[in-house]
């Protein structure tokens, strides 16, 4: 009887719980459980994404996630997402210099000679995507020989610990707004507060920097691509390690308490003239994330940038506008709703039937 | 918990939260008070804002029943009460409806009136009902706030033009206290009118939607309609005129699902299934 798929819904539940399982470990006796670190450490990118999306930085927690879900990464960083609401928050951070970070990467689309000068680092932006089939049966030797050998004849003294902001000799230039003190006060707390718009500047970048990354991505391509105009320049893209500092429990002086890897992207846009009659200026657009996410980190930017101008003068595309932006990149709660629609909708479909076919009989009958 | 998680799983701040809006709530029936929502470890839109509010109100003396789709056994019934169970040590859980203290629904109010001493948590994918006629939430608030309803009203009226009908089928348009209007959740409109006036508390829960709101004891739900266009329930009616029955209880009183037997037949049954059982008992002494 069609009717009793949803009741004996407990046993079904179970079965599919075991069913999941066994697809984790189907493997068998030729496999290998997941090393937490090595999901850390060789699904990098994959780590990174979630400790964003996730909105928790714990590196541990982040690589249990991506292993329990099998590499999704909207349930992993639901799961990271999940862990979070159980924990209370008992600590605000004062706000965080950049410039103190650890860099790995650090790149200028807008000037060739930056102060500190640019550092590739890691990326793939100038790799070819050619299949390395050297890596199809990688031996352990020849895996465990590159840390090994790499750093042998490379001038490791010669790095800074720190690099100067690229936008702080644009700003000594004139050629950007002065810093905005007012935002530097409480910022908005999006796991504290709902998004009742319109909302600060400081609501829509939390938002979006645990955003779901195809998520930005695909709304800043809207914009890039002529549904917007903010057209900007990379004026600075780092990827590194930022000293956290808390207040010392007893002191009260400012202590490092760890550090948290993550992005940080600084976008120029076209100038606008200042509402106070003075010089015209470039224009900023911010974004940043925990982890190593430089295509979000730039979405995230590039949707600064537009929703700025939105929240100012009125949205004139989608991107521009706060509610339509801020309300569908958080990736827990789309996939969430999206998944709803697989649970039984028979009691609404069955109020539907009964306005359909009462107004098809309305009709047939006013025909007749 | 053992494994390091709290007493119905959010941390107390989170609860305190719920609490406080709870009670806004209730000060201002209808009205949608925001509030942080908590990421829950099932997926947003399966009743996570229903969820919150059972966690939050929940104490060891209490006792819950669980239902999706007027069952007690469905699938998301089921997973949403081994959670509670799972994360409230000490308390009970019951299918029966007279027995249960906090009843968490998604899509139906249950068939048997609720007692003064019960609490029913709706979860609701939409909590504005709105946004049918306006997508910006911030107008959205403007309107509500000067109980303008007039694009809905027309939203009504043009339904009658075109099809003479009022074609919204569940998540009927509700006035609460003469003032606000609700998106009273995906219940049918058959559902609608038990808000009216009823004994228990009745509180939504829309987690996505960060929104909390209620419909108090004992205060007015009026559908919204026209004078000369009355607010109608799904009708259960055959071709002859007589009200269907369930064909494992033969209660001619309830809502009813539709399916298609094992022969081809299109046949009734209560969604509701504790009133269902309960009836059958009373049939069979």
């Amino acid at each position: 009887m069609g009717y009793v798929a949803i009741k004996g819904g407990g046993r079904a539940i179970d079965g599919a719980a075991d069913a999941l399982e066994l697809l984790r470990t189907r493997q068998g006796e030729s496999g290998q459980p997941l090393d937490l670190e090595t999901i850390e450490k060789q699904l990098y990118f994959l780590h990174s994404r979630i400790l964003s999306e996730g909105g928790l930085y714990h590196p541990k927690l982040a690589a249990l996630a991506i292993k329990q879900s099998l590499g999704d990464t909207l349930e992993a960083s639901f799961a990271l997402r999940a862990y979070r609401s159980t924990k209370p928050r008992l600590l605000e951070t004062p706000v965080h210099d950049t410039t103190h970070m650890r860099l790995i990467r650090r790149i200028s689309a807008s000037f060739k000679d930056i102060p500190g000068g640019q550092m590739l680092g890691p990326t793939t932006d100038y790799a070819l995507r050619l299949l390395r089939m050297e890596l199809l049966n990688e031996s352990q030797e020849q895996f465990q020989s590159v840390a090994k050998t790499l750093f042998t004849n490379l001038p490791i003294q010669a790095v800074p610990d720190s690099f100067p902001k690229v936008l702080d000799s644009l700003r000594a230039e004139g050629l950007l707004p002065k810093v905005n003190q007012a935002a530097r006060e409480q910022p908005f707390d999006i796991t504290r507060e709902p998004l009742i718009f319109p909302v600060p500047r400081s609501a829509a970048l939390a938002t979006m920097a645990r955003g779901e990354t195809g998520s930005l991505l695909a709304i800043a391509y809207t914009n890039m691509r002529g549904y917007g105009d903010v057209h900007p320049t990379v004026a600075e893209l780092r990827v590194g390690y930022l000293p956290v500092l808390l207040p010392h429990p007893i002191t009260g002086e400012l202590t490092e308490v760890g550090e948290v890897l993550m992005t940080e992207c600084e976008v120029v846009a076209m100038y606008q003239d200042d509402d106070n009659k003075g010089l015209p200026t470039f224009t900023l657009g911010y974004g940043a994330c925990f982890g190593h996410n430089e295509v979000k980190a730039i979405s995230m930017a590039i949707l600064d940038r537009a929703l700025q101008k939105g929240m100012k003068d009125g949205a004139e595309n989608p991107s521009e506008d706060p509610e339509f932006v801020l309300l569908h990149v958080d990736g827990i709660d789309s996939m969430g709703f999206a998944s709803h629609y697989k649970m039984p909708h028979y009691v609404t479909f069955q109020s539907d039937m009964d306005r359909l076919r009462t107004t098809q009989q309305k009709q047939e009958a006013s025909h007749e | 918990m053992s494994n390091g998680i709290n007493f119905a799983f959010l941390d107390e701040y989170a609860k305190r939260e719920i609490r406080r809006s709870v009670i806004k709530a209730i000060c201002i029936p209808g009205y949608q008070v925001p509030y942080s929502s908590r990421e829950m470890p099932m997926g947003r839109g399966f009743g996570t804002g229903g969820l919150q509010l059972t966690l939050a109100l929940i104490g060891v003396t209490d006792t819950v029943k669980v239902i999706d789709q007027g069952s007690d056994d469905s699938v998301n019934a089921v997973n949403l009460r081994k959670f509670i169970e799972m994360t409230c040590p000490g308390i009970a859980t019951t299918t029966r409806l007279q027995e249960a203290t906090l009843i968490q629904s998604r899509h139906r109010i249950p068939e048997q009136a609720l007692r003064a001493d019960q609490i029913l948590v709706l979860q609701v994918p939409y909590p504005d009902a709105l946004v049918i006629v306006e997508p910006s939430e911030d107008k959205r608030k403007v309107m509500h706030g000067e109980a303008d309803y007039s694009r809905l009203l027309v939203k009504l009226y043009e339904d009658i033009v075109k099809f003479d009908e009022i074609t919204i089928s569940h998540r009927y348009p509700t006035r609460i206290n003469d003032h606000y209007i609700i998106d009273p959740s995906p219940i049918p409109r058959y559902d609608v009118p038990k808000l009216h006036n009823s004994k228990a508390l009745i509180l939504f829960g829309a987690g996505r939607e960060k929104k909390i709101y209620a419909v108090p004891p004992h205060c007015p739900a009026e559908p919204l309609a026209f004078d000369d266009v009355p607010f109608r329930i799904e009708d259960f009616t055959d071709s002859r005129g007589e009200r269907r029955a369930c064909k494992l209880c033969g209660s001619q009183e309830s809502f009813l699902d539709e399916f298609i037997d094992e022969q081809g037949e299109r046949v009734y049954q209560c969604s509701d299934s504790d009133y269902c059982e309960q009836q059958q008992e009373l049939a069979h002494g």
